[in-house]
């Protein structure tokens, strides 16, 4: 693979030169105003997936290439059906079991597709980057959205977080909100740390062990907790990470069954938090490890809605991207 | 160019609809300013037929030339459209496309009984076959010019001339 020159920090490779968003790759370095476009447009495709006929036109004639790179099934889901109630095509490609173990390079299979005339790519890869890579690859006509890379960022995650707690809580000024468990291994922490200092969220806490914290996690302006007692303390939002079972090299933790006694989200802990908290999680859920059924199934718990509104986020990233 | 009293013509476009709606007549306004008129029609006529918004925005066909408007409201239709009676309303009548987007949009909803169109100004300019029942004031108006309807604190409407 040819090594590009790396952009330098001020140059966004997101934003044109009008500074539209062209594609979506990480939520570091977006300004307000574009989240909050996006959560807004989203709030218009809510009523547009409510009613009868769930399709609008807006990306008729054009191909949305699905890449993933590494298993998905909820967020490879949820991109499609999106892209299809905007009328687009849609294909999905499970890279890791087509061309890619024939050796074909990735810039090669974005080429190929590329010359199949994709407006469109939504990558999953295991390796950081490599949305990036495309992006800073293909013509100028096509969007790239990032589906979640390595432990680096998945955007639309992060937006569908936001447009939830934007949903129940009204006002992103005014809230305490933990993000609990698994930070290191997690691509979603770090978008949702993003977008909620950028919406203003003035208080935005990580609670896990030290084990499972990037050093220096505190210089993305979070405050650190390390015990759930103190930091569920007056929280209004509980963002909830899946622990990381296919990432965890080397004895991170002692057991599953220690992590849930510590810092699985039980009633009983819940109960530290506001009495009107919300509780999310990004999916998949390990039942009794990072969540009790009891939170999960519970009437504090938004986990299905998030679901919901991330077709009507992604509708909005997508037809966002597509007109700029 | 002298424009008309916005007031003056929103009361000759309800009495020419006064009369032509009844109980039963849906009113779906397009963002923002049929929206307004709309609301006024309905209280206005006394009518208690179902309210509606269309913020026509995903059914635009100037998308792949200008992208998606920067601030999309939600569009609204509390009621079942299929066979209802509806009175589409806009503020200012020009190329007709914004109607053609409204119609598509309204169908995604159910399959209406009738639709008809009332415009408070129609400005000429027509490209596509739409012509609107009621209309408030025509005003002939130069292709670089547009009229936009505007709304004080107190609801009271105003037109103000714009030259691109």
């Amino acid at each position: 693979m040819k090594r590009e020159p790396e952009a330098p920090m001020s140059n966004n490779p997101q934003l044109d030169a009008e500074g539209q968003l062209r594609h979506l790759l990480t939520i570091e370095g977006l300004p307000a105003p574009i989240l909050t476009q996006i959560l807004d447009t989203a709030d218009s495709f809510v009523s547009v997936t409510e009613r009868e006929v769930k399709k609008v036109p807006l990306l008729r004639g054009k191909t949305v290439f699905n890449l993933f790179f590494e298993p998905s099934t909820r967020t490879r889901t949820t991109f499609e059906i999106a892209a299809k109630r905007l009328s687009a095509d849609v294909i999905n490609l499970n890279v890791s079991t087509s061309s890619q173990t024939k050796g074909e390079t990735l810039l090669d299979t974005v080429a190929n597709l590329s010359a199949m005339h994709a407006d469109m790519f939504v990558v999953r890869h295991a390796q950081s980057g490599a949305p990036h890579l495309i992006a800073r690859h293909v013509a100028p006509e096509i969007h790239v959205i990032n589906a979640g890379d390595g432990r680096h960022a998945h955007p639309t995650q992060a937006l569908l977080d936001m447009y939830t707690i934007r949903h129940y809580k009204k006002d992103f000024r005014a809230l305490r909100v933990a993000i609990v468990g698994d930070v290191l291994h997690s691509r979603v922490a770090r978008s949702q740390i993003h977008a909620l200092t950028t919406l203003g969220v003035p208080e935005v806490r990580v609670i896990a062990p030290g084990t499972l914290l990037p050093s220096q996690v505190e210089h993305l302006g979070v405050h650190v907790y390390h015990d759930m007692a103190q930091g569920l303390k007056d929280v209004d939002v509980l963002l909830m990470l899946r622990l990381q079972n296919e990432r965890m090299q080397g004895a991170l933790l002692p057991s599953p069954q220690e992590y849930f006694k510590n810092y699985g989200l039980t009633p009983e802990k819940l109960a530290l938090a506001r009495p009107d908290a919300i509780v999310m999680h990004p999916g998949p859920m390990n039942r009794g490890v990072e969540i009790d059924s009891a939170v999960a199934d519970g009437h504090q718990s938004v986990i299905l809605p998030q679901v919901t509104f991330g077709i009507a986020v992604r509708m909005a990233v997508m037809s966002i991207l597509a007109g700029n | 160019m002298q424009l008309p009293d916005a007031e003056a013509t929103f009361r000759e476009l309800a009495e020419k609809v006064r009369g032509a709606v009844t109980r039963e007549t849906a009113l779906v306004g397009i963002h923002t300013g049929g929206a307004w008129l709309a609301e006024r029609l309905r209280e206005d006529l006394g009518l208690s037929g179902p309210l509606g918004t269309l913020d026509v925005s995903f059914y635009r066909d100037d998308f792949d030339k200008i992208g998606l408007h920067r601030d999309v409201k939600r569009t609204a239709i509390p009621f079942d459209v299929a066979g209802r009676d509806i009175l589409l309303v806009d503020d200012v009548l020009y190329t007709g496309r914004t109607i053609r987007a409204a119609l598509n949009e309204l169908f995604d909803y159910g399959r209406p009984a009738r639709v008809r169109l009332a415009a408070l100004i129609d400005r000429g300019g027509r490209e596509l076959p739409i012509a609107a029942e009621f209309i408030g004031a025509e005003v002939a108006l130069a292709p670089g010019q547009s009229v936009e309807l505007l709304k004080d604190a107190k609801g009271k409407l105003s037109l103000q001339l714009h030259h691109d």
